[in-house]
Protein backbone atom coordinates (compact mmCIF):
# COMPACT_ATOMS: atom_id res chain seq x y z
CA UNK A 1 0.00 0.00 0.00
CA UNK A 2 2.81 2.39 1.02
CA UNK A 3 4.56 1.83 -1.75
CA UNK A 4 1.78 1.88 -4.32
CA UNK A 5 1.08 5.67 -2.92
CA UNK A 6 4.38 6.35 -3.44
CA UNK A 7 4.46 5.46 -7.11
CA UNK A 8 1.56 7.67 -7.64
CA UNK A 9 2.90 10.40 -5.97
CA UNK A 10 5.74 10.24 -8.08
CA UNK A 11 4.36 9.97 -11.29
CA UNK A 12 1.89 13.38 -10.15
CA UNK A 13 5.00 15.34 -9.10
CA UNK A 14 6.87 13.95 -12.34
CA UNK A 15 3.83 15.06 -14.60
CA UNK A 16 3.34 18.13 -13.30
CA UNK A 17 -0.26 17.45 -12.32
CA UNK A 18 1.30 18.89 -8.42
CA UNK A 19 3.86 20.62 -7.03
CA UNK A 20 3.52 18.79 -3.58
CA UNK A 21 2.20 16.11 -1.76
CA UNK A 22 0.90 16.14 2.17
CA UNK A 23 0.88 13.04 3.59
CA UNK A 24 2.64 11.38 6.68
CA UNK A 25 6.28 11.36 7.64
CA UNK A 26 8.18 9.06 9.81
CA UNK A 27 8.56 9.76 13.28
CA UNK A 28 11.28 8.43 15.88
CA UNK A 29 9.19 5.59 16.51
CA UNK A 30 7.28 2.95 14.63
CA UNK A 31 4.04 4.63 15.56
CA UNK A 32 4.26 8.57 15.65
CA UNK A 33 4.38 9.59 12.23
CA UNK A 34 3.15 13.04 11.98
CA UNK A 35 1.84 15.31 8.91
CA UNK A 36 4.19 16.55 6.47
CA UNK A 37 4.37 18.17 2.80
CA UNK A 38 6.50 16.87 0.61
CA UNK A 39 8.33 18.47 -2.39
CA UNK A 40 10.46 16.26 -4.07
CA UNK A 41 10.92 12.22 -5.32
CA UNK A 42 14.01 11.96 -2.69
CA UNK A 43 11.76 13.27 0.28
CA UNK A 44 8.96 10.90 -0.61
CA UNK A 45 11.78 8.03 -0.69
CA UNK A 46 12.93 9.49 2.20
CA UNK A 47 10.45 9.58 4.37
CA UNK A 48 6.82 9.49 3.58
CA UNK A 49 5.45 6.75 5.75
CA UNK A 50 1.47 4.87 5.84
CA UNK A 51 0.70 1.93 7.63
CA UNK A 52 -1.74 1.58 10.89
CA UNK A 53 -0.51 4.66 12.67
CA UNK A 54 -1.04 7.06 10.04
CA UNK A 55 -4.10 8.74 11.56
CA UNK A 56 -4.01 11.72 11.30
CA UNK A 57 -6.63 13.78 9.34
CA UNK A 58 -4.63 16.00 6.51
CA UNK A 59 -7.37 17.93 5.44
CA UNK A 60 -7.34 21.12 8.01
CA UNK A 61 -3.68 21.51 6.31
CA UNK A 62 -5.06 22.23 3.16
CA UNK A 63 -6.65 25.53 4.25
CA UNK A 64 -3.50 26.94 3.85
CA UNK A 65 -1.94 25.12 1.37
CA UNK A 66 -4.37 25.12 -1.06
CA UNK A 67 -4.19 28.99 -0.65
CA UNK A 68 -0.36 28.71 -1.98
CA UNK A 69 0.68 28.51 -5.91
CA UNK A 70 0.69 25.71 -7.62
CA UNK A 71 -1.35 22.15 -7.44
CA UNK A 72 -1.28 19.85 -3.96
CA UNK A 73 -1.31 16.50 -3.74
CA UNK A 74 -3.29 14.79 -0.87
CA UNK A 75 -4.32 11.47 0.64
CA UNK A 76 -7.30 11.31 2.63
CA UNK A 77 -9.25 8.55 4.04
CA UNK A 78 -12.60 7.78 3.64
CA UNK A 79 -13.44 9.77 6.82
CA UNK A 80 -11.46 12.63 6.19
CA UNK A 81 -13.32 13.23 2.92
CA UNK A 82 -16.25 14.63 5.09
CA UNK A 83 -13.89 17.12 7.07
CA UNK A 84 -12.54 18.05 3.12
CA UNK A 85 -15.71 18.30 2.05
CA UNK A 86 -17.16 20.31 5.15
CA UNK A 87 -14.32 22.82 4.51
CA UNK A 88 -14.84 23.26 0.87
CA UNK A 89 -18.75 24.14 2.09
CA UNK A 90 -17.41 26.65 4.09
CA UNK A 91 -15.37 28.05 1.46
CA UNK A 92 -11.97 27.74 3.28
CA UNK A 93 -10.63 25.51 1.01
CA UNK A 94 -9.61 26.48 -2.71
CA UNK A 95 -11.05 23.12 -4.54
CA UNK A 96 -8.83 23.93 -7.31
CA UNK A 97 -5.76 23.74 -6.06
CA UNK A 98 -6.36 20.06 -4.47
CA UNK A 99 -5.80 16.77 -6.27
CA UNK A 100 -7.13 14.06 -3.64
CA UNK A 101 -6.25 10.74 -3.73
CA UNK A 102 -8.01 8.40 -1.97
CA UNK A 103 -7.40 5.67 -0.30
CA UNK A 104 -8.44 2.78 1.31
CA UNK A 105 -8.78 2.23 5.19
CA UNK A 106 -9.05 -0.25 7.38
CA UNK A 107 -9.05 0.99 10.67
CA UNK A 108 -6.11 2.22 12.79
CA UNK A 109 -4.37 0.90 15.53
CA UNK A 110 -4.20 2.74 19.10
CA UNK A 111 -0.97 2.77 20.33
CA UNK A 112 -2.25 3.54 24.06
CA UNK A 113 -4.30 -0.06 23.90
CA UNK A 114 -1.22 -1.82 22.78
CA UNK A 115 0.55 -0.61 25.59
CA UNK A 116 -2.34 -1.12 27.50
CA UNK A 117 -1.83 -4.75 26.99
CA UNK A 118 1.47 -4.32 29.01
CA UNK A 119 3.72 -4.30 25.98
CA UNK A 120 6.36 -2.23 25.76
CA UNK A 121 9.90 -1.78 23.73
CA UNK A 122 7.96 -1.16 20.41
CA UNK A 123 10.25 -1.64 17.59
CA UNK A 124 8.00 -2.10 14.60
CA UNK A 125 4.22 -3.38 14.01
CA UNK A 126 3.42 -5.12 10.83
CA UNK A 127 -0.10 -5.80 10.28
CA UNK A 128 -0.81 -9.29 7.95
CA UNK A 129 -4.55 -9.28 6.99
CA UNK A 130 -5.82 -7.92 10.59
CA UNK A 131 -3.45 -10.36 12.91
CA UNK A 132 -0.58 -7.74 14.41
CA UNK A 133 3.27 -9.15 14.58
CA UNK A 134 4.31 -6.33 17.00
CA UNK A 135 8.46 -6.65 17.73
CA UNK A 136 9.66 -5.15 20.53
CA UNK A 137 12.73 -5.13 22.62
CA UNK A 138 11.65 -8.33 24.38
CA UNK A 139 10.76 -10.40 21.80
CA UNK A 140 8.04 -10.92 19.34
CA UNK A 141 4.09 -10.19 20.11
CA UNK A 142 1.11 -11.25 18.14
CA UNK A 143 -2.43 -10.16 18.30
CA UNK A 144 -5.64 -9.90 16.16
CA UNK A 145 -5.61 -6.09 15.35
CA UNK A 146 -8.79 -5.11 16.23
CA UNK A 147 -8.12 -5.83 20.06
CA UNK A 148 -5.85 -2.77 19.70
CA UNK A 149 -7.84 -0.38 16.98
CA UNK A 150 -8.76 2.62 18.01
CA UNK A 151 -12.40 3.68 19.53
CA UNK A 152 -13.22 5.49 17.10
CA UNK A 153 -12.71 2.82 14.11
CA UNK A 154 -14.51 0.68 15.96
CA UNK A 155 -17.47 2.67 15.36
CA UNK A 156 -16.81 3.51 11.78
CA UNK A 157 -19.64 5.46 10.24
CA UNK A 158 -18.39 5.08 6.55
CA UNK A 159 -16.01 3.59 4.29
CA UNK A 160 -17.03 5.56 1.19
CA UNK A 161 -15.37 8.33 -0.33
CA UNK A 162 -17.56 11.79 -0.28
CA UNK A 163 -14.77 13.61 -2.31
CA UNK A 164 -12.08 12.59 -4.72
CA UNK A 165 -10.34 12.51 -8.14
CA UNK A 166 -8.93 8.87 -8.34
CA UNK A 167 -9.06 6.15 -5.45
CA UNK A 168 -6.26 3.76 -4.95
CA UNK A 169 -8.42 0.69 -4.09
CA UNK A 170 -12.27 0.86 -4.06
CA UNK A 171 -15.02 3.13 -2.89
CA UNK A 172 -17.14 1.64 0.08
CA UNK A 173 -20.03 2.22 1.65
CA UNK A 174 -21.66 4.34 4.14
CA UNK A 175 -21.81 2.04 7.18
CA UNK A 176 -24.43 1.34 9.83
CA UNK A 177 -22.00 2.24 13.15
CA UNK A 178 -22.87 1.82 16.90
CA UNK A 179 -21.23 5.02 17.59
CA UNK A 180 -24.17 6.85 19.55
CA UNK A 181 -24.44 3.54 22.10
CA UNK A 182 -22.46 5.52 24.20
CA UNK A 183 -23.74 8.61 24.00
CA UNK A 184 -27.39 6.90 24.89
CA UNK A 185 -25.52 4.82 27.88
CA UNK A 186 -24.93 8.24 29.09
CA UNK A 187 -28.30 9.90 28.79
CA UNK A 188 -29.94 6.79 30.33
CA UNK A 189 -28.09 7.64 33.67
CA UNK A 190 -29.37 9.81 36.01
CA UNK A 191 -28.20 13.65 36.16
CA UNK A 192 -25.76 12.91 39.13
CA UNK A 193 -24.27 10.02 37.60
CA UNK A 194 -23.59 12.38 34.27
CA UNK A 195 -22.16 15.56 36.34
CA UNK A 196 -19.74 13.07 38.16
CA UNK A 197 -18.85 11.27 35.02
CA UNK A 198 -18.01 14.26 33.13
CA UNK A 199 -16.47 15.74 36.25
CA UNK A 200 -14.10 12.90 36.53
CA UNK A 201 -13.67 13.13 32.64
CA UNK A 202 -13.19 17.30 31.65
CA UNK A 203 -11.22 17.27 35.82
CA UNK A 204 -8.23 15.77 33.42
CA UNK A 205 -8.45 18.57 31.02
CA UNK A 206 -5.09 20.40 31.01
CA UNK A 207 -5.93 22.80 28.47
CA UNK A 208 -3.47 21.93 25.64
CA UNK A 209 -5.63 23.47 23.15
CA UNK A 210 -4.59 20.56 21.38
CA UNK A 211 -8.37 19.40 20.46
CA UNK A 212 -9.18 22.53 19.15
CA UNK A 213 -5.57 22.48 17.56
CA UNK A 214 -6.68 19.60 15.65
CA UNK A 215 -10.37 19.79 14.53
CA UNK A 216 -10.81 20.67 10.61
CA UNK A 217 -13.96 22.53 11.91
CA UNK A 218 -12.49 24.16 14.39
CA UNK A 219 -10.59 26.35 11.80
CA UNK A 220 -11.34 30.40 12.76
CA UNK A 221 -7.86 32.56 12.26
CA UNK A 222 -8.78 33.95 15.99
CA UNK A 223 -10.59 31.50 18.18
CA UNK A 224 -12.78 33.20 21.32
CA UNK A 225 -10.44 31.17 23.56
CA UNK A 226 -7.78 33.65 22.50
CA UNK A 227 -9.13 36.47 23.53
CA UNK A 228 -8.35 37.66 27.19
CA UNK A 229 -11.24 38.99 28.05
CA UNK A 230 -13.24 35.82 26.78
CA UNK A 231 -13.48 35.05 30.88
CA UNK A 232 -11.74 31.89 30.74
CA UNK A 233 -7.50 31.81 30.77
CA UNK A 234 -5.51 30.25 28.04
CA UNK A 235 -3.99 27.86 30.60
CA UNK A 236 -4.49 24.54 32.70
CA UNK A 237 -7.93 25.54 34.13
CA UNK A 238 -8.66 27.23 37.67
CA UNK A 239 -11.81 25.96 38.24
CA UNK A 240 -14.24 23.09 37.13
CA UNK A 241 -16.47 26.06 35.41
CA UNK A 242 -13.61 26.60 33.03
CA UNK A 243 -13.22 22.69 32.23
CA UNK A 244 -17.04 22.91 31.85
CA UNK A 245 -17.35 26.13 29.83
CA UNK A 246 -14.39 25.45 27.40
CA UNK A 247 -15.83 22.13 26.75
CA UNK A 248 -19.16 23.03 26.28
CA UNK A 249 -17.97 25.88 23.80
CA UNK A 250 -15.63 24.06 22.02
CA UNK A 251 -18.49 21.59 20.84
CA UNK A 252 -21.04 23.95 20.35
CA UNK A 253 -18.84 25.62 17.94
CA UNK A 254 -18.51 22.79 15.46
CA UNK A 255 -21.85 21.48 16.15
CA UNK A 256 -23.60 20.92 12.36
CA UNK A 257 -19.82 20.74 11.07
CA UNK A 258 -18.40 18.02 12.74
CA UNK A 259 -17.85 15.56 11.00
CA UNK A 260 -17.08 13.35 14.00
CA UNK A 261 -14.02 12.73 12.40
CA UNK A 262 -12.72 11.23 15.92
CA UNK A 263 -9.24 13.65 16.04
CA UNK A 264 -10.39 15.43 19.27
CA UNK A 265 -10.36 12.15 20.99
CA UNK A 266 -7.12 11.06 18.88
CA UNK A 267 -4.86 13.57 20.24
CA UNK A 268 -6.50 14.34 23.76
CA UNK A 269 -3.11 13.60 26.08
CA UNK A 270 -5.28 12.81 28.83
CA UNK A 271 -7.76 10.75 27.07
CA UNK A 272 -10.93 12.58 27.55
CA UNK A 273 -13.45 11.02 25.35
CA UNK A 274 -14.34 14.39 23.72
CA UNK A 275 -16.08 13.08 21.13
CA UNK A 276 -18.85 11.82 23.09
CA UNK A 277 -19.56 15.94 23.63
CA UNK A 278 -19.60 16.11 19.51
CA UNK A 279 -21.18 13.03 18.90
CA UNK A 280 -24.20 14.19 21.90
CA UNK A 281 -24.89 17.27 19.28
CA UNK A 282 -25.01 14.98 16.23
CA UNK A 283 -27.11 12.54 18.10
CA UNK A 284 -29.52 15.58 19.14
CA UNK A 285 -29.67 17.08 15.82
CA UNK A 286 -30.30 13.45 14.02
CA UNK A 287 -33.38 13.17 16.86
CA UNK A 288 -35.08 16.91 16.36
CA UNK A 289 -33.87 18.14 12.75
CA UNK A 290 -33.43 15.29 10.59
CA UNK A 291 -30.81 12.78 10.02
CA UNK A 292 -27.79 15.29 8.99
CA UNK A 293 -24.00 13.90 8.14
CA UNK A 294 -21.70 16.85 8.09
CA UNK A 295 -19.77 16.74 5.23
CA UNK A 296 -21.30 14.40 3.06
CA UNK A 297 -22.27 17.04 0.49
CA UNK A 298 -21.18 20.57 -0.46
CA UNK A 299 -24.51 22.69 -0.68
CA UNK A 300 -26.81 22.12 1.91
CA UNK A 301 -28.15 23.97 4.94
CA UNK A 302 -26.45 23.28 7.94
CA UNK A 303 -28.67 22.63 10.53
CA UNK A 304 -27.83 25.52 13.04
CA UNK A 305 -28.27 27.50 10.46
CA UNK A 306 -31.29 26.74 9.42
CA UNK A 307 -34.90 26.08 10.67
CA UNK A 308 -38.34 24.81 10.34
CA UNK A 309 -41.20 26.80 11.86
CA UNK A 310 -42.19 23.28 13.07
CA UNK A 311 -39.25 23.07 15.30
CA UNK A 312 -39.43 21.74 18.59
CA UNK A 313 -39.39 24.08 21.46
CA UNK A 314 -36.37 24.09 23.83
CA UNK A 315 -38.61 22.44 26.82
CA UNK A 316 -38.46 18.97 24.06
CA UNK A 317 -35.38 18.76 26.90
CA UNK A 318 -37.22 18.84 29.75
CA UNK A 319 -39.91 16.40 28.26
CA UNK A 320 -38.00 13.33 27.23
CA UNK A 321 -35.28 13.22 29.93
CA UNK A 322 -35.56 10.66 32.48
CA UNK A 323 -35.85 11.07 36.55
CA UNK B 1 -32.59 16.24 42.17
CA UNK B 2 -31.41 17.88 45.37
CA UNK B 3 -34.02 19.43 47.53
CA UNK B 4 -32.53 22.64 48.89
CA UNK B 5 -32.94 22.70 52.93
CA UNK B 6 -32.51 26.42 53.58
CA UNK B 7 -35.59 28.19 53.14
CA UNK B 8 -33.92 31.76 53.04
CA UNK B 9 -32.47 30.94 49.64
CA UNK B 10 -33.08 33.69 47.06
CA UNK B 11 -31.95 33.13 44.20
CA UNK B 12 -30.20 35.40 41.12
CA UNK B 13 -32.19 34.78 37.33
CA UNK B 14 -30.91 36.35 34.31
CA UNK B 15 -33.25 36.81 31.99
CA UNK B 16 -31.95 38.10 28.92
CA UNK B 17 -35.31 39.57 26.88
CA UNK B 18 -35.72 40.38 23.24
CA UNK B 19 -35.70 44.66 22.72
CA UNK B 20 -39.19 44.01 20.78
CA UNK B 21 -41.03 41.64 22.43
CA UNK B 22 -40.29 40.22 25.84
CA UNK B 23 -39.02 43.80 27.17
CA UNK B 24 -42.01 45.60 26.29
CA UNK B 25 -43.56 42.54 27.80
CA UNK B 26 -41.68 43.00 31.07
CA UNK B 27 -42.31 47.02 30.86
CA UNK B 28 -45.89 46.18 30.68
CA UNK B 29 -46.17 44.30 33.33
CA UNK B 30 -44.88 46.90 35.43
CA UNK B 31 -47.76 49.55 34.36
CA UNK B 32 -49.62 46.75 34.90
CA UNK B 33 -48.61 46.66 38.61
CA UNK B 34 -48.15 42.81 38.45
CA UNK B 35 -45.45 41.31 40.96
CA UNK B 36 -42.82 39.52 39.95
CA UNK B 37 -39.78 38.70 42.16
CA UNK B 38 -36.40 40.95 42.57
CA UNK B 39 -34.48 37.70 41.76
CA UNK B 40 -34.77 38.59 37.93
CA UNK B 41 -32.02 40.63 36.39
CA UNK B 42 -33.18 41.91 32.80
CA UNK B 43 -30.46 42.26 30.20
CA UNK B 44 -32.14 43.49 27.37
CA UNK B 45 -31.11 42.18 23.85
CA UNK B 46 -31.64 43.68 20.25
CA UNK B 47 -32.88 40.06 19.17
CA UNK B 48 -33.37 35.97 21.34
CA UNK B 49 -30.98 35.40 18.91
CA UNK B 50 -28.29 37.32 19.78
CA UNK B 51 -27.95 35.12 23.33
CA UNK B 52 -24.78 33.22 22.33
CA UNK B 53 -24.12 30.27 24.05
CA UNK B 54 -21.39 31.36 25.86
CA UNK B 55 -23.79 34.20 27.33
CA UNK B 56 -25.62 31.64 28.83
CA UNK B 57 -22.69 30.46 30.94
CA UNK B 58 -21.69 33.46 31.98
CA UNK B 59 -24.31 34.58 33.51
CA UNK B 60 -23.91 30.94 35.09
CA UNK B 61 -20.12 31.59 36.00
CA UNK B 62 -21.30 35.33 37.48
CA UNK B 63 -23.58 33.64 39.96
CA UNK B 64 -26.52 33.00 38.50
CA UNK B 65 -28.93 29.98 39.59
CA UNK B 66 -31.38 30.08 36.39
CA UNK B 67 -31.13 32.03 32.95
CA UNK B 68 -34.57 32.33 31.01
CA UNK B 69 -34.26 33.49 27.56
CA UNK B 70 -37.27 35.36 26.18
CA UNK B 71 -38.18 36.42 22.66
CA UNK B 72 -40.69 37.35 20.47
CA UNK B 73 -43.17 34.02 19.76
CA UNK B 74 -42.09 32.11 16.82
CA UNK B 75 -43.23 33.86 13.32
CA UNK B 76 -43.42 37.49 15.52
CA UNK B 77 -39.66 37.70 15.22
CA UNK B 78 -39.18 41.93 14.29
CA UNK B 79 -36.22 40.11 12.29
CA UNK B 80 -37.86 37.42 10.53
CA UNK B 81 -36.45 34.43 11.81
CA UNK B 82 -34.21 35.47 14.88
CA UNK B 83 -36.23 33.27 17.14
CA UNK B 84 -36.29 30.34 14.96
CA UNK B 85 -32.04 30.25 15.30
CA UNK B 86 -31.98 30.71 19.00
CA UNK B 87 -34.60 28.08 19.12
CA UNK B 88 -32.71 25.64 17.86
CA UNK B 89 -29.12 26.76 19.61
CA UNK B 90 -30.98 27.20 22.79
CA UNK B 91 -32.28 23.32 22.85
CA UNK B 92 -29.32 21.87 21.64
CA UNK B 93 -27.22 23.99 24.16
CA UNK B 94 -29.84 22.62 26.80
CA UNK B 95 -29.95 19.49 25.95
CA UNK B 96 -25.53 19.59 26.03
CA UNK B 97 -26.24 21.35 29.90
CA UNK B 98 -28.54 18.10 30.76
CA UNK B 99 -26.06 15.93 29.53
CA UNK B 100 -23.16 16.97 31.18
CA UNK B 101 -25.54 16.66 34.35
CA UNK B 102 -26.47 20.59 34.86
CA UNK B 103 -29.72 20.79 36.25
CA UNK B 104 -31.94 21.10 33.74
CA UNK B 105 -34.36 23.28 35.66
CA UNK B 106 -32.04 25.99 35.43
CA UNK B 107 -32.59 27.08 31.70
CA UNK B 108 -35.73 28.16 30.51
CA UNK B 109 -36.64 29.65 26.72
CA UNK B 110 -40.04 31.21 26.96
CA UNK B 111 -41.52 33.27 24.33
CA UNK B 112 -43.16 36.67 25.48
CA UNK B 113 -44.90 39.14 23.39
CA UNK B 114 -44.95 43.23 24.31
CA UNK B 115 -48.87 42.62 24.92
CA UNK B 116 -48.46 39.55 27.63
CA UNK B 117 -47.68 41.50 30.53
CA UNK B 118 -49.45 39.27 32.18
CA UNK B 119 -47.65 36.07 30.87
CA UNK B 120 -44.22 37.84 31.81
CA UNK B 121 -45.15 37.99 35.41
CA UNK B 122 -46.69 34.39 35.47
CA UNK B 123 -43.45 32.81 33.55
CA UNK B 124 -41.00 34.91 36.38
CA UNK B 125 -42.37 34.20 39.48
CA UNK B 126 -43.07 30.33 38.52
CA UNK B 127 -39.11 30.63 37.07
CA UNK B 128 -37.72 31.88 40.45
CA UNK B 129 -39.90 29.01 42.53
CA UNK B 130 -38.68 26.38 40.69
CA UNK B 131 -34.95 27.45 41.09
CA UNK B 132 -35.51 28.45 44.46
CA UNK B 133 -36.36 24.60 45.16
CA UNK B 134 -33.50 23.59 43.22
CA UNK B 135 -31.01 25.83 45.75
CA UNK B 136 -27.74 27.57 44.16
CA UNK B 137 -25.94 26.65 41.20
CA UNK B 138 -22.78 24.78 42.57
CA UNK B 139 -22.55 22.51 39.23
CA UNK B 140 -21.72 25.30 36.89
CA UNK B 141 -20.53 28.12 39.28
CA UNK B 142 -17.28 29.36 39.04
CA UNK B 143 -15.73 29.29 42.98
CA UNK B 144 -13.84 31.90 42.70
CA UNK B 145 -16.99 34.44 41.94
CA UNK B 146 -19.23 32.91 44.98
CA UNK B 147 -20.99 35.99 46.84
CA UNK B 148 -19.41 35.06 50.58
Amino acid sequence: MQKAIIERAKQLLADGTVTRVIGWKKGDFAYDSTPAVFNSAEELDKDFIFDDFTASNVSKYLIKESQKEGKVLVFLKPCDTYSFNQLVKEHRINRENVYIVGIECYGKLDIEKIRAKGISGIQSVTNNDGTLTIETLYGTETMPAYEVMAERCLSCKSKKYVAYDELIGDDGEVMDSNRFDMVAQLEAMSSEERYNFWREQLSKCIRCNACRNVCPACSCERCVFDNDNSGIANKAPADSFEENMFHIIRAFHVAGRCTDCGECSRVCPQSIPLHLLNRKFIKDINELYGEYQAGADTDSRAPLTNYTQGDCEPSVVHERGVE
Amino acid sequence: MQVNENKDFEPVIVAFCCNWCSYAGADLSGTNRLNYPANVKIIRVPCSCRVNPMFILRAFQKGADGVILCGCHPGDCHYTSGNYYARRRMTLLFSMLDFLGIERDRTRVEWVSAAEGAKFAATMNEFVESVKKLGPNRRLEDLRCRKQ
